[in-house]
């Protein structure tokens, strides 16, 4: 036991501030200081910054390009990128797929698409959830059929996110229909430029444009392109949603939006005193900072169970659930915080033209809000983990 | 003891209702929604004909003579609509005020031609600073050769863009939160040195920045007496808080019938999601905090017609627990809907979307626990 950092470790993240004040781009940081939404290129570049350092892929074995990084490094430079407030990378090519294709996929496949994810150049996005099946993911129906030396795929994907920007999709079809519904489903990487894609856009309750459905009709796909075996798919699905919630946490994100919460309340003068002082609205900031320090160290101690040989196991499931109702209950002490000034809604393009109604860091806040209701869905809905929870933990 | 509405209520409740139903589909709704006014004149008129937008304000105002429990029967079926008219502003917020303390000549300027439909109000109670606090003013007004001379700011007044006129809060005397020294004055949009910057909100309304320069206001545009506004103020936004609330209980009943109803039909693991256990009991809880609120609000209105000692205290509990009962109805909705309950198409969300504002407008659970326990 032991929560203090070597005299390595404090070198190493001052090599992080250092290399984070030098190399993070003004233009993108101010687009982020203001709550501004990101280009494509925006994205990228940061991913390529990273990349450049050896610091994008830092889960990856060193052998595949990885940053071969010590779990307490890994938190260090987590904690400084998510305190600078840079950008979220993209998970579906580093964290997702990546992982995948180095775990299942041929030399051949590896060859083929680990560099395009190291360097940002193919922006993938997650074929998983369908129309009829959401928390059961198994029911899913769009098929593929092999046809000579190419898979015939039909049906549809939905929320699907970001799947405006993507090169390539990696699915989960089935090419076999079984008793046991798990059994007939593979995992699939198919160019979003294919003939037969159709992506659709799906706008949700903050007006954005971050998930998509997407219609496959008669869409061929080169059998080379198959991952794994056939019917492994559902083996596959299972280990990436455990690389999938390990760090969905985001817990120096979470850090960083509470101390700003703090800073902003604290500053804002409600009658003779801030509103920070209001014994009410403090018990709930105090309240989140203390569950965020006991997931924090929830994760912390996961962390070091993998380093010292294990792998992540269901308690990834109490990660997700704890860090998706942080990032909700700060969201919505956001709009408390505003009171009526959490109303206005502008849209992107006005946001964009420093048109902020009230006080600046205003405008960001009800679209954050809305937009983390999703969190407790997606990646296994909360009721869905607490599923896991209960099977795989405490065997009920 | 009797819960029931009398005839001439319950032919009110049913009239909305077919409106609701027959007049105001979702699609025709969310075109509203979208449209440059925002919402429909024509519909307007159309309450104007029935006789709703008259019927809670005094006979001796042109109105029907009702009471705050017509408008609670006119709101509640309006949230079961997600009705965008401005009716709670209009009628309800500003109407109310002037027919309890206007002139006879303010009445007959402004109220006949609200009740034909042909005028709208909005009340300009809030400051970027005063939070939920209704005496803390700084918005300046200065008696001078007889007129009113006004300079300040008035922060996310609803239905700013679409009023002829709007009351305002301002401070004759005292300091910045003192409770006497406010003054009710009324101001036309049109005159010079008002000016507004309209903008939607989150709920699909309309709300403006108000900003007042030198603005001349006749002492004839004096709301009750110098200086003894606030408890005008005050009374106004208690009878709102009445019918906000209102809107919140239908609001609340489509949302939770409709996600019992998704979950009858939306299938996971070969079966109807409402077969769930953990599914049904959230469920159980978000109709029991739908018929909590529902009671209260009947208790608060009933009080407040009758003038009972605790109106007002019942008012702020009535608040408090919509509050609560919008937070978990409105999130717990979205959650049960899955994806689709975060998308713009559905319904589900612009409902979360209105109770959303609806808990802090006129002051969210905090405000209203705090008031509670000081009345």
């Amino acid at each position: 036991m032991d929560l203090t950092f070597s005299k390595e470790d404090l070198d190493f993240q001052a090599e992080v501030r250092d290399f984070l004040t030098s190399e993070y781009p003004l233009a993108i940081k101010e687009k982020q200081d203001k709550r501004l939404p990101l280009e494509k290129e925006d994205i990228i570049s940061w991913q390529k910054i990273l990349a450049s350092k050896g610091w994008f892929a830092i889960n990856w074995p060193k052998e595949y390009g990885g940053a071969g990084l010590t779990p307490t490094q890994i938190y260090i430079l987590q904690t400084e990128l998510a305190g600078a407030n840079t950008p979220i990378l993209i998970p579906f090519g580093v964290n997702m797929c990546g992982p995948v294709i180095y775990t299942f996929g041929t030399e051949e496949q590896k060859k083929k698409y680990l560099p395009g994810i190291l360097n940002s150049d193919t922006w993938w996005c997650q074929g998983y959830s369908e129309p009829g099946s959401g928390s059961d993911l198994a029911s899913l129906q769009t098929k593929a059929e092999l046809k000579g030396d190419n898979y015939l795929v039909n049906g549809t994907k939905t929320w699907t996110t970001l799947a405006q920007h993507a090169d390539w999709v990696f699915c989960l079809v089935r090419t076999e229909t079984t008793d046991i519904k798990q059994e007939g489903i593979s995992f699939l990487l198919i160019d979003m430029k294919s003939k037969g894609i159709e992506v659709k856009p799906i706008i949700t309750i903050d007006g954005a444009h971050e998930v998509n459905m997407i219609y496959f009709d008669d869409v061929e796909v080169p059998a080379n392109n198959l991952i794994g075996e056939e019917g492994e798919g559902w083996n596959i699905a299972k280990f990436l949603l455990m690389h999938e919630r390990t760090g969905i946490a985001g817990i120096a994100a979470l850090k960083r939006e509470l101390k700003r919460l703090k800073e902003i309340s604290s500053d804002l003068i409600v009658g003779e005193a801030s509103l920070l002082d209001d014994a009410n609205f403090r018990n709930k900031i105090e309240a989140a900072e203390i569950e965020l320090t006991a997931t924090e160290f929830t994760e912390l101690r996961t962390l070091s169970q993998i380093s010292s040989g294990g792998a992540p196991g269901p308690e990834s499931s109490i990660l997700k659930i704890k860090g998706t109702e942080l990032q909700q209950s700060i969201s919505e002490l956001f709009i408390e915080m505003l009171g009526y000034y959490a109303h206005p809604f502008l849209t992107e393009a006005e946001l964009g033209s420093n048109a902020s109604i009230g006080p600046d860091y205003a405008g960001s806040a009800m679209p954050h809000y809305l937009n983390f209701r999703k969190v407790s869905i997606y990646g296994g809905s909360n009721e869905i983990q607490r599923n896991v929870i209960s099977k795989a933990i405490l065997g009920l | 003891m009797d819960f029931n509405f009398n005839e001439e209520q319950t032919l009110i409740q049913g009239q909305v209702a077919q409106f609701i139903q027959r007049d105001y589909e979702w699609e025709k709704r969310q075109n509203l929604v979208s449209s440059e006014l925002g919402y429909s004149e024509e519909n307007w008129k159309t309450f104007a004909e029935l006789g709703w937008l008259g019927i809670s304000l005094s006979e001796a105002s042109g109105g029907f003579g009702g009471t705050a429990l017509e408008s609670m029967i006119i709101m509640e079926e309006f949230g079961k609509g997600l009705v965008v008219e401005p009716f709670l502003e209009t009628i309800i917020l500003c109407s109310a005020l002037i027919d309890s303390c206007g002139t006879d000549e303010q009445k007959s300027e402004i109220l006949d031609q609200v009740i034909a439909g042909n005028m709208h109000l909005a009340l300009g109670f809030t400051e970027p600073q005063s939070r939920f606090n209704l005496a803390d003013v700084t918005t300046e007004a200065k008696l001078k050769d007889g007129n009113y001379i006004v300079n300040g700011f008035k922060s996310v007044v609803m239905n700013g863009p679409n009023a002829n006129k709007i009351i305002i809060s301002t401070r004759t005397t005292g300091k910045q939160t003192d409770k006497d020294g406010i003054t009710l004055l009324l101001i036309d949009v049109n005159q010079d040195g008002v000016s507004l910057r309209n903008y939607p909100t989150v709920d699909g309304r309309r709300a403006s920045e108000l900003t007042l320069e030198n603005v001349t206001v006749p002492s004839s545009y004096l709301l009750g007496s110098e200086d003894q506004g606030f408890q005008l103020l005050e009374d106004a936004i208690d009878n709102a808080t009445l019918g906000i609330c209102a809107e919140a209980v239908g609001a609340m009943e489509v949302l939770y019938k409709t996600t019992v109803e998704y979950t009858k039909t939306r299938e996971q693991f070969g079966q109807p999601i409402g077969k769930f256990q953990v599914l049904q009991h959230r469920m159980v809880d978000m109709f029991m905090e739908y018929e909590q609120s529902k009671s209260l609000l009947y208790m608060a209105t009933i009080k407040n017609v009758e003038g009972s000692q605790d109106a007002k205290k019942s008012i702020s509990g009535l608040k408090y627990q919509v509050g609560k009962a919008a937070k978990f109805i409105g999130q717990q909705s979205v959650q049960l809907h899955g994806g689709m309950g975060v998308t713009d198409e559905l319904n589900v969300g612009h409902f979360f979307k209105r109770l959303t504002t609806i808990i802090s407008i006129f002051g969210n659970t905090d405000y209203h626990l705090k008031r509670y326990s000081q009345l």
